[in-house]
C-alpha cells in the first residue's frame, strides 16, 4: 500500500496528490511517469510524475477528474492509501544545454511540463514558458512555472486571465518577435500539441511532445499504447512518452484515445449515480 | 500367472476422461472447463499404470517426477502422500496438471500407449494436487540452515517461482521482483481462468511466501533498479526469468485501428485486469461480435475462446498453414472446435480495414497452399494468386508469437543476447555472460511451455546454489 501524505485541489476538477514512494522518488527523472491502481478492482492509470522529493521519499501526481477512476482517485484524502504504484516508467526527457527552450503546457499538460522546465533551467537553458487553460479557474502551477522560467506567458481560451487566446498564438508572437528558439517542448491536449507543431514546423524548430495514449501494463508487454511516429509503430510506454512532434500521427492518436468512450461513460455514470436510473431500467 | 491375467485385465480398462462442462454452456462462462477426477475415477485410472521397473514416463518429464510412485499412492488412497511425492520434484503441480503438454512428454512414452492409450498422468497429477489444496494442511518442508546469501529473482512466472522454491529450501534468502501488481507472470496475465483458475496460482504463490520467499510486486527491474544495482544492494546472485513479453504484430496496413489487439493486451485485460467482469472491475475490453484471431498456437486458442465467452457471435482462427501444422495442443483445438470456434486455415491476412472513426470493419485475406518444407520442417505456405477475399470482422486479435522484452538486457551492458534479443545462457546451468547472473525460461528460449521454464528454473537453482556455496 502507498500512503497519500497530501491531497488537495489545484483547480476545478484538478487534484494534486503527494504519495510516499521512496524508491520511485529517488530514481525518477523529468519526463517519466508512474502507473497506479487504486484498489483490487481498479484499472492501471498512467500519470506523469510532476515532482519528487527524494529526501522525503515523496512523489507528486497531478490529474484531472475526467472519468470514474480519476474521480475516485480525486476523492481520496490525506491518510488514505492506494494499493499499487509502479515507476518510474518511460524514457526520461533528454535534458542538456540547448540554448533557449520554450516550454508549453496546456491545461493538465502543465503538470508534466513543470519538471521539464525545471530540469532545462537547471541545465543552464534560457527557459521561456507558455501556459494556458480554458479559463482562469482551470489554470494550474502558475507560481511554480514562474519560479523555474526566465519568462512566463499565460493565456486562457476565454480571456478570463492573461492573453485571450491559445498558447500557440503566444508562441507565434514569440517567434515573430525574432527570438531564436533551440527547442520547444509542448504537452497538453492533442489538438494543442498538433497546432503547436504546425507553428514550429514552419520554422524548423525541433519540438518534443509527450503523449498520453491508453495503456495497460506500461512495460512494453501489450502494445495498447502504440502510436505511429515517422511512419513506424512505437510503444509510448517504453519508447516514449516523448517523441518528435513533427513526426507523430496525431489523428490516429485521437482515435485510439477514444476507443473506450462508451465504457468510460457507463462506468462514470454508475459511479456518480450508484443504483441510479442507469442500473435499473425496469421501473 | 495370476499376475499376467491381472495385467491383461488392467490394460483393457479404457483411459478415463475427466467430466467437463457442456460446450454450449461453458462457451459463455469463465469457469474452468473440466471438473477433474473424483477419487473413484482417479483410482480406476491409477490402476491402469503397470508400475514399470524402467519407467520411461519419468525420463519423459522435464522435472523428473517419480510418476509410478505417486500413481501407486493414489491407488492406495493416500492422496496427500501422492501430492507430496509430486511436490518433491515439481513445485507447481496443480498448474502443470492443467497446462503441461503431457501428450508430448510423460504420456507420449508411456508403455500402454504403444498398444492402448497411455495412462492419464496429467489428470492424475491434477487430481492429487487439487485434493491436497482442498484437504491438506500446510506442512513446512525441510529447510536447510540459513546460508546468509541473498538471491534476487526477476519475474514471478513459472521459472522464477520454481527457482525461488528450490533456493529458499537450500537456506538462501530469496526476493522476487515482479513488474506487475500480481505475482505469477504468464500464469496470471496470459492463461485464462477457464483453463487455469487464478486461485490455484495464488495458492502456489502463497505457499512460497509461507516458506519465506519475499515477493516485491510493482518492481520493474531495468527501471527502478538495474541488475547492477541489485547486486550492489546486497544480492549475491540474480536470476532473470522475465519471459518473452514483447508482442509481435503482422506489420500489415490497418493494425492500429481500434479493435485490433495483441493477444498479450487482450488476455492481460481479461485475465489480469478481470475486464470480463467490467464494470465491477474498472478495466474495459472490446466485445467484438465477429472476431478474427490470427495465429494457431495455444495463445490463439485462449484468445478465441475468451472472445466467445465475452459474447462474440462468431470467432475465427485465421492460420496460414493447415490443421496438421497447427501448433496448439490437440486438447485445446478440440475444446475450441467443440465450443464453435471456426477455423480459416491456409489463410493469410494482408490488410485490416477500418471505419472513418478508426474501428475495424473487415480484413482482407489471401488463400494459401502448401509448398516444399521450410527450415522448420513444415511445408511453406505460398499465396494463391488472385485469391483475395474480405472477411467481415469487427475485432482482430494478433496471436502470432512474442519476442524478448529489451528492458533488462538494454540496462545491463555486459549481458550477452542473441540476434533476437534473447539472453544467452548455458542450457545446463542458466549461467549468462555476467558473473553471478543466471537466466532461464522464455527470455532464453523464446516462447515455450510452462514446464520447460520450470525445468530451467530448477537447473539454474542448482547452479546458483553451487555458485553461492563454492
Amino acid at each position: 500500500m502507498f500512503p497519500i501524505v497530501e491531497a488537495r485541489p489545484l483547480a476545478a476538477a484538478v487534484k494534486l496528490l503527494k504519495i510516499a514512494a521512496p524508491e520511485i522518488a529517488k530514481k525518477r527523472r523529468p519526463g517519466q511517469f508512474a502507473v497506479l491502481r487504486i484498489n483490487e478492482e481498479g484499472e492501471r492509470i498512467p500519470l506523469t510524475i510532476a515532482d519528487a522529493d527524494p529526501e522525503a521519499g515523496i512523489i507528486t501526481l497531478i490529474f484531472q477528474e475526467v472519468g470514474k477512476s480519476t474521480a475516485q482517485l480525486g476523492g481520496l484524502k490525506t491518510g488514505d492509501s492506494i494499493s499499487d504504484l509502479i515507476g518510474p516508467l518511460g524514457v526520461p526527457t533528454h535534458i542538456e544545454k540547448f540554448g533557449t527552450v520554450v516550454c508549453i503546457g496546456g491545461g493538465i499538460g502543465i503538470a508534466p511540463v513543470y519538471p521539464i522546465a525545471k530540469g532545462m533551467r537547471e541545465a543552464g537553458n534560457n527557459v521561456i514558458s507558455i501556459i494556458g487553460a480554458r479559463n482562469k479557474d482551470l489554470l494550474i502551477l502558475e507560481e511554480e512555472m514562474a519560479r523555474v522560467s526566465h519568462a512566463l506567458k499565460v493565456s486562457t481560451d476565454d480571456g478570463s486571465y492573461g492573453y485571450h487566446g491559445f498558447v500557440s498564438d503566444i508562441l507565434q508572437d514569440v517567434i515573430d518577435a525574432g527570438t531564436t528558439i533551440n527547442l520547444a517542448v509542448a504537452i497538453g491536449p492533442v489538438p494543442m500539441m498538433r497546432v503547436v507543431c504546425n507553428v514550429t514546423r514552419n520554422r524548423n524548430i525541433k519540438t518534443v511532445v509527450s503523449l498520453n495514449p491508453i495503456m495497460v501494463d506500461a512495460t512494453g508487454m501489450c502494445g495498447a499504447c502504440r502510436v505511429t511516429v515517422g511512419g513506424r509503430t512505437r510503444f509510448v510506454c517504453v519508447d516514449g512518452p516523448e517523441f518528435d512532434g513533427h513526426e507523430v500521427n496525431f489523428a490516429e492518436l485521437v482515435k485510439r484515445q477514444r476507443a473506450y468512450l462508451n465504457e468510460e461513460k457507463k462506468a462514470f455514470e454508475s459511479f456518480l449515480h450508484p443504483g441510479g436510473a442507469c442500473s435499473g431500467g425496469k421501473s | 500367472m495370476a499376475e499376467e491375467i491381472e495385467k491383461k485385465r488392467r490394460v483393457q480398462i479404457p483411459r478415463n476422461k475427466m467430466p467437463e462442462q457442456d460446450p454450449k454452456v461453458r462457451a459463455r462462462n469463465f469457469d474452468e472447463v473440466p471438473f477433474g477426477y473424483s477419487p473413484e475415477l482417479a483410482k480406476i485410472e491409477a490402476s491402469r499404470c503397470l508400475q514399470c521397473k524402467k519407467s520411461t514416463c519419468v525420463a519423459g518429464c522435464p522435472v523428473s517426477i517419480d510418476i509410478p510412485s505417486f500413481i501407486k499412492l493414489i491407488l492406495q488412497e493416500d492422496f496427500l502422500g501422492a501430492a507430496r511425492k509430486i511436490k518433491e520434484m515439481n513445485s507447481l503441480p496443480a498448474v502443470c496438471g492443467r497446462v503441461c503438454p503431457q501428450e508430448d512428454q510423460c504420456e507420449k512414452v508411456c508403455i500402454l500407449g504403444k498398444k492402448w492409450e497411455p495412462v492419464a498422468i496429467g489428470r492424475l497429477e491434477r487430481f492429487a494436487s487439487d485434493y491436497e489444496r482442498a484437504h491438506g494442511e500446510f506442512v513446512m518442508p525441510s529447510m536447510a540452515a540459513p546460508t546468509g546469501k541473498k538471491v534476487a529473482v526477476v519475474g514471478s512466472g513459472p521459472a522464477g517461482l520454481t527457482l525461488a522454491g528450490d533456493l529458499i529450501k537450500k537456506g538462501h534468502g530469496v526476493t522476487i521482483f515482479e513488474a506487475l501488481h500480481k505475482a505469477g507472470g504468464v500464469l496470471v496475465y496470459g492463461i485464462p481462468e477457464f483453463r487455469l483458475p487464478k486461485a490455484i496460482v495464488q495458492a502456489e504463490v502463497d505457499y512460497l511466501q509461507k516458506i519465506g520467499v519475499e515477493i516485491k510486486t510493482n518492481m520493474v527491474v531495468g527501471k527502478i533498479y538495474t541488475v547492477d544495482e541489485l547486486m550492489a544492494n546486497g544480492y549475491d546472485a540474480v536470476f532473470l526469468g522475465t519471459g518473452a513479453g514483447l508482442p509481435t504484430f503482422m506489420n500489415i496496413p490497418g493494425e492500429n485501428f481500434n479493435g485490433v489487439y495483441s493477444a498479450n493486451e487482450y488476455l492481460t485485460r481479461s485475465n489480469l485486469m478481470k475486464a470480463y467482469l467490467f464494470p465491477q472491475y474498472d478495466t474495459p475490453i472490446a466485445k467484438g461480435k465477429k472476431v478474427a484471431v490470427l495465429g494457431g498456437g495455444n495463445v490463439a486458442m485462449d484468445s478465441a475462446r475468451t472472445a466467445l465467452r465475452l459474447g462474440a457471435d462468431e470467432v475465427y482462427i485465421v492460420y496460414r498453414r493447415s490443421m496438421k501444422e497447427l501448433p496448439a495442443r490437440t486438447e485445446e483445438v478440440h475444446h475450441a472446435e467443440q465450443e464453435g470456434i471456426q477455423f480459416h486455415l491456409l489463410t493469410l491476412p494482408v490488410e485490416i480495414l477500418g471505419s472513418d472513426e478508426g474501428w475495424v470493419r473487415g480484413m482482407i485475406c489471401q488463400r494459401m497452399e502448401l509448398g516444399e518444407p521450410d527450415q522448420s520442417g513444415r511445408r511453406r505456405p505460398i499465396p494463391v494468386p488472385g485469391s483475395e477475399f474480405t472477411l467481415e470482422v469487427d475485432m482482430v486479435v494478433v496471436a502470432i508469437g512474442t519476442g524478448a522484452n529489451p528492458l533488462v538486457p538494454s540496462t545491463t551492458p555486459d549481458l550477452q543476447t542473441n540476434k533476437w534479443g534473447y539472453i544467452v545462457a548455458d542450457p545446463e546451468t542458466g549461467a549468462t555472460s555476467k558473473k553471478g547472473v543466471y537466466a532461464g525460461g522464455d527470455i532464453v528460449t523464446g516462447s515455450a511451455t510452462v514446464i520447460l521454464a520450470m525445468g530451467a528454473g530448477r537447473k539454474a537453482a542448482e547452479a546458483i546454489h553451487k555458485y553461492l556455496m563454492g
